[in-house]
Parts: C-alpha cells; structure tokens; sequence
C-alpha cells in the first residue's frame, strides 16, 4: 500500500505541475498539428498515397511525440537539486519509476488523442467505427514506448549530450512496438477483427511485460548510478 | 584474478590457434571447397559470413551474461567483459552485414533488401551501436558499468521480440524473399569448410577478447 | 544488533578519488549523540564530497562510512530514512505551494502527511501565512526556511548541513541556532560544513579541519580560541596539496 501511495504522490506532483505550467502540453498540441502538415507536405496531395501511409504516419507522430515527452520526464528535478531529493527519499525506488511512468503515460495518451483527432479532421477519417481497436492498440503501444522511455530517460539525465543519446538508445529498443503497432492499427483502420492481429497484440503484451519487469528491478541502479 | 600473467601464456596460445585455424580456413575456402554451381565463386563469401554472424551473437550472449553478472556482484571485471564482447560483436555484426552486401549484389541484384534477416540483423547492430555509444558518453567507470549493464540487459531480451516481428513484417503478407546466406542442405566439404571458419572465427573472437579485456583492465590500474 | 553506544556517524580510512584526482585520502571521523561537529576546509577540500558519502550520494572508493550502525554504502535505504540533508539545493518545486511541497516529499519518505503537522512545520519556520501559496513567489530566505521545515518534518536522528545559515536572515539564524540545540538535546548528531569562523560555530562542540585529504585536526571547540582557530586553520590548509 505504501509503494502504492509513493507512485501516486509522485504522479500526482508530475502532473499538477505540468497542469499547472502546461509547459509540455501545449508545445505537444501545437507539435502534433506541425506534423500533421509536416506529413502532407512531405508526401503530396495524392489521397490514395496518404491513405496507405496512414497507419505508419500516426505512429511516427506518436514516436516523434513521444521522443520529445519522454525525453523530458526528470527536467523538472533538475532545479534545486531535486533529483538528489529523489534518490534521498527512502523506500524502493521503483516506485518512482511506476509513478513517472503513470505520469508520462497520461500525458503521452493525452497528446496521441489530440493527434487522432486532427488525423481525422485532416485527412478526413472517420475513426469512431475503430475505436475500440484503437483504443486497445494505442495504449498497448504507448505503455511499451512508455516503460522503455522512462527507464532510458533517467539514464540519460545526467550523461553528455543526453537529448541525442536519449533517442538513439531508446529507438533501436523501439522497433518491435512500431512494427507491431503499425501492423495492428491498418488492420483496425481496415475494419478487419482484431483476431487477425492478435499475434502482433501477444507480441505487444510479452514486450510490456518483460520492459515493466527490467524497469521495476533495474530503476534504482539507474537512479543511483 | 582473471588475466594475471600466468594467463598471457593461454592469450599467445589462443592468438596462435586463432591464426592457424584462419590459414586452414582461408584455403579451404579458396583452394579446397568446389566451386558453387549456380552463384559461383562469390558465394564463398559464405565461409565469412556464417561465422562472422555466429560469432556476433556468442559475443552478444556473453554481454548479457557479464550485464547480469555486473548487476549481481557489482565487481568492475564482469563490466570488462561485457564492454569488450560488445564492441567486438558490434564489429563482427557489421562484417556480416558487409559480407552480405558483397554478397547480395552480384547474386541478386542489390547492396541491400529488407527480408527478415538482414533487417533483425540490421537492427541488432543498430542497438549494439546505441549501447557503445552510451559507454562513450559516461566517463565515470562505475556509473557506466551500471548504465551499461541495465541496458545491455535490455537490448539482449528485446532481440527475440525484434527477430519474431521483423519476421513476421516481412512474411505474413509477402512471400519470404530471396537471401539464403546457407543453402538448405550442404554437402560434406561444404559444412567441412564452414565449421573450420567457423572455429576459426572463435578462436579469433576469444583472442581478441583476452587482449580487449586486459587492455581495458590496464587503463583502470594506476588509479587510486 | 546496532549498539547504544555507539557513535551515531562513524567515518573510518575513508577515500575517495573521481579518475585520477584523489580528493579524500585516510578520514576518520566519529559522532556521538548529542554531538555536532563542524567541518572546516579550504575550497576543494572535500569537504561536500565527505558529506555527501555521508548522505549515500556517493560511494566511497575504499573505507566506510556508516550512520546509526547502517553502512552508507550497503545499506543507503536504511541510512536514508535516518537522516536530514541541508544543502545547497533546496529540494524545492518551484510550481507547487509550500504546504504541497512538504507534503510530496513526505508522502515520497513513506510517512504520513496530515494538514496539522504540515501546518505545524511551517509555523516553525514561519512560513504558515504562505502556505497555499507557489514557490516561486518566495524570496531565497522563505525557500531556504522551507527547505528547513523539509528536514524538521522528517524528524531524523542525524543532520548533514552544508553551511546551513547561508541565506538566512538574522531571525532565520537565530531560530536554526535554536533548533539545532534542542535537535542535539534530543539526542541527533549534527556534521556540519561551514566556511564562517563567527557565532554560529558555537552551535559545534567539536571541530575538524579537512586538509591534505584527511581530517587535520580534531578537538573540542571550547579548547580553541578563536585566534588559534585561524592561526591553525591557515596551517593546516596550506598543507593542502
């Protein structure tokens, strides 16, 4: 019940500041729509090529996203030397890394919302028919980039050139998450069940299962390196 | 400890074998083995290519084990050993992914095709890379042993999810396509040269393990 | 078993070297209940690094440090839950209020967060006027008494302070003057960095100079005047190499 409690008030403190500075929320919004014309730009006023892209597309926005929040997770400990108040704070520190992942995940949820919704209004798409599949494979996707991301993001914290090192560690990681993801939102978007991907959404599950275990055993190695 | 004086003795021993095995390799590659009917000579770059990819994923086994080593005892020589397997198993990784190119293009047309193989392949170096270039940034020797090892962890159990969806990209809709790097049943001098390279390799992967080790040991003496 | 008699914080054969610079060579240092030592040094002394091997910030590179019994390095959970650091960031989030900061890192310690007590700490430092108000509005001595009330909330049996009367003003030195006398009357131990050679030493029943990589000189305040403070003060770090 206490590591519980411990997550929250970390989550709880993560999010009213963030809701109350909406530093990374708004940039996140105004991000996504910046993509979404970044998308049309790059690949020409052709519907059927946008069509087929679509699937890749929104998962590159959620990637590139994504990257940029995660990246961000610990910048709000580096003033005052709250980071040291972190490790400082007795108790596994594990539940700070389920805390600012609950965190990230919100956020990162959040911001993917905003993106289906211009998706939809850009490229006109009517996404309510799929929702439910979409539901269940974006929240699969995001908790896999999601668990990897926060881990990383505290390796990274206070190595050199971290905003680089952030993304190249965690992208080569993220390779199955995309794959699967891409594969299992064309065949939501298609309107096919989601029998036929159920392979791809196993293969989600087993990858969030084995990132949250190393995440929860190894966090405070990363932590206290 | 692990590479006292008393070992340099086994390092020359294995330096020596390593070349012998490569001398014996080479010319049974070159020399001994016939020539391959439908590829032609160039499909002896298969003797450097298998071995170069098996050897890639003995080194990689063997930076998961020295992360999880490190993690447990916290004693700097596992870190040793997994910095050291890991550089070279990157190297040997992108000699397989040369080897191949060499290989693809007079056989088949092109340097490079996304089939499932050559992508897993791809990306494991990709990941490895990434992982060298995290023990790059961290000047600290412990704090990079620890960094290193968690995230060595992490790459070593993402290569299954890695080889089944990659495989799974490529086939499930398409035909598999055309790179077989070892044809399905080889003939008696065929496996004989292959497993010769492939020992070969080994023992030339060990070598140079040894004197990366004891190099990297070296640099860490005279500290206080 | 963790022996009552015991010091509180025991330092012995310490070293620490980051790559090829050794900062601490041989320091032994001991602390009773009830005791407060003020450690003093030339810049780059390792006067923080000691203190933050004390805090479980840093790991020693041979030698222990250990506090109520509980090593800091093998053991940093335990050490953790027993100490109060006072430094030079004041474990501050600068978009939450006061009563909210007190609360997270309360709450993050696995202990329990009541309005009262939170309440209670602020008034301590003076603070509870601006208690639902953000940090960020505060001036570096409301922060620097926030940060106190951090420390006297979490009640802990030993104080690492690195020149804790910085940014005070003279009520706020005065009210830390005080506490820390009743936080030794009750029994803690006190290792404290300071630069300053005035009143507030007095707090110190003993003093330790840091020089050369190793404790220098170790006695009881009331055995140094304050001249002979100097005078051994400017010996003991120009031996510094």
């Amino acid at each position: 019940m206490r590591f519980a409690r411990r997550a929250w008030i970390l989550a709880w403190k993560d999010l009213t500041i963030e809701w109350r500075a909406k530093e990374t929320l708004n940039s996140l919004f105004f991000f996504a729509l910046l993509l979404i014309f970044l998308f049309q730009f790059a690949l020409g006023p052709d519907r059927e090529r946008l069509s087929a892209a679509l699937p890749g597309l929104l998962w590159l926005g959620f990637i590139l996203s994504g990257l940029l929040s995660l990246g961000r997770t610990f910048a709000g400990e580096r003033d005052n030397d709250c980071w040291d108040g972190l490790r400082l704070a007795p108790g596994e520190k594990s539940a700070i890394y389920v805390g600012k992942l609950a965190g990230n995940l919100l956020l990162m949820l959040a911001v993917e919302a905003i993106f289906l919704l211009l998706f939809g209004v850009f490229f006109d798409l009517d996404l309510v028919a799929a929702l439910p599949g979409l539901a269940l494979v974006v929240g699969l996707g995001t908790l896999g980039l999601a668990a990897v991301g926060t881990l990383f993001a505290a390796m990274t914290a206070h190595v050199r050139a971290r905003e680089l090192l952030f993304p190249v560690l965690l992208l080569p990681v993220e390779v199955p998450v995309l794959l699967g993801t891409v594969k299992a939102t064309e065949a939501v978007l298609l309107g096919e069940p989601l029998g036929t991907v159920a392979h791809w959404l196993k293969l989600l599950a087993v990858a969030n299962v084995i990132y949250l275990t190393i995440g929860v055993l190894t966090f405070d190695v990363v932590l206290d390196g | 400890m692990w590479f006292s004086t008393g070992r340099r003795g086994l390092t020359g021993v294995l330096g020596w074998l390593a070349a012998l095995g490569l001398l014996a390799g080479l010319g049974l590659a070159l020399g001994v083995a016939p020539r391959e009917v439908s590829q032609g000579n160039v499909q002896r770059i298969m003797y450097l290519h298998v071995p170069s990819i098996l050897t890639a994923y003995l080194a990689f086994a063997i930076v998961l084990v020295a992360s999880l080593g490190y993690l447990v005892s916290r004693r700097q020589a596992w870190d040793h050993w997994a910095g050291s397997a890991a550089e070279l198993g990157t190297v040997f990784t992108g000699l397989t992914l040369a080897s191949g190119s060499l290989w693809g293009k007079p056989t088949w047309g092109t340097w490079w095709t996304w089939d499932a193989r050559l992508t897993s392949t791809a990306v494991m170096f990709v990941t490895y890379v990434a992982y060298l270039m995290l023990r790059g940034m961290i000047d600290e020797a412990e704090r990079r042993a620890q960094f290193a090892a968690v995230l060595g962890i992490v790459a070593a159990l993402n290569l299954p999810l890695v080889h089944f969806s990659v495989l799974w990209w490529r086939t499930l809709h398409q035909p598999p396509t055309l790179l077989r790097p070892v044809p399905a049943a080889l003939a008696g001098i065929f496996r004989l040269t292959l497993g010769v390279n492939w020992a070969a390799f080994t023992l030339l992967f060990a070598y140079l393990l040894a004197k990366r080790i004891r190099v990297g040991r070296l640099s860490e003496e005279g500290l206080p | 078993m963790k022996d009552a008699t015991e010091p509180l914080v025991h330092v012995a054969g310490l070293r620490k070297a980051f790559g090829a610079t050794l900062v601490l060579d041989d320091v032994s240092l001991s602390v009773r209940a009830g005791e407060a030592v003020a450690l003093l040094g030339a810049n780059g002394a390792g006067k923080t690094t000691l203190l933050r091997i004390l805090a479980t910030l840093a790991r020693p590179t041979r030698g222990t440090a250990s506090i109520a019994g509980f090593d800091c390095g093998r053991e940093p959970e335990c050490v953790r839950e027993r100490i109060g650091l006072v430094a030079h960031g004041t474990l501050i989030y600068e978009d939450l209020t006061a009563e909210e900061n007190l609360r997270f890192w309360r709450v993050l310690a696995g202990g329990q967060a009541l309005a009262a007590h939170l309440r209670e700490a602020l008034a301590a430092v003076e603070l509870e006027p601006y208690a639902g108000e953000r940090v960020r509005s505060f001036s570096a001595g409301m922060k620097r008494r926030l940060s106190l009330a951090r420390v006297v909330l979490a009640r802990p049996q030993v104080l690492l302070l690195d020149e804790p009367f910085a940014g005070l003003d003279q009520r706020g030195k005065k009210w830390l003057e005080e506490y820390l006398h009743a936080f030794k009357a009750g029994g803690g131990a006190i290792v404290m960095v300071t630069h300053s050679f005035g009143r507030q030493l007095s707090v110190a029943d003993r003093i330790a100079i840091l020089g050369g990589g190793r404790i220098a000189l170790d006695r009881p305040r009331s055995l140094v005047t304050p001249e002979e403070l100097a005078r051994l003060y400017a010996l003991h770090t120009e031996e510094a190499p």
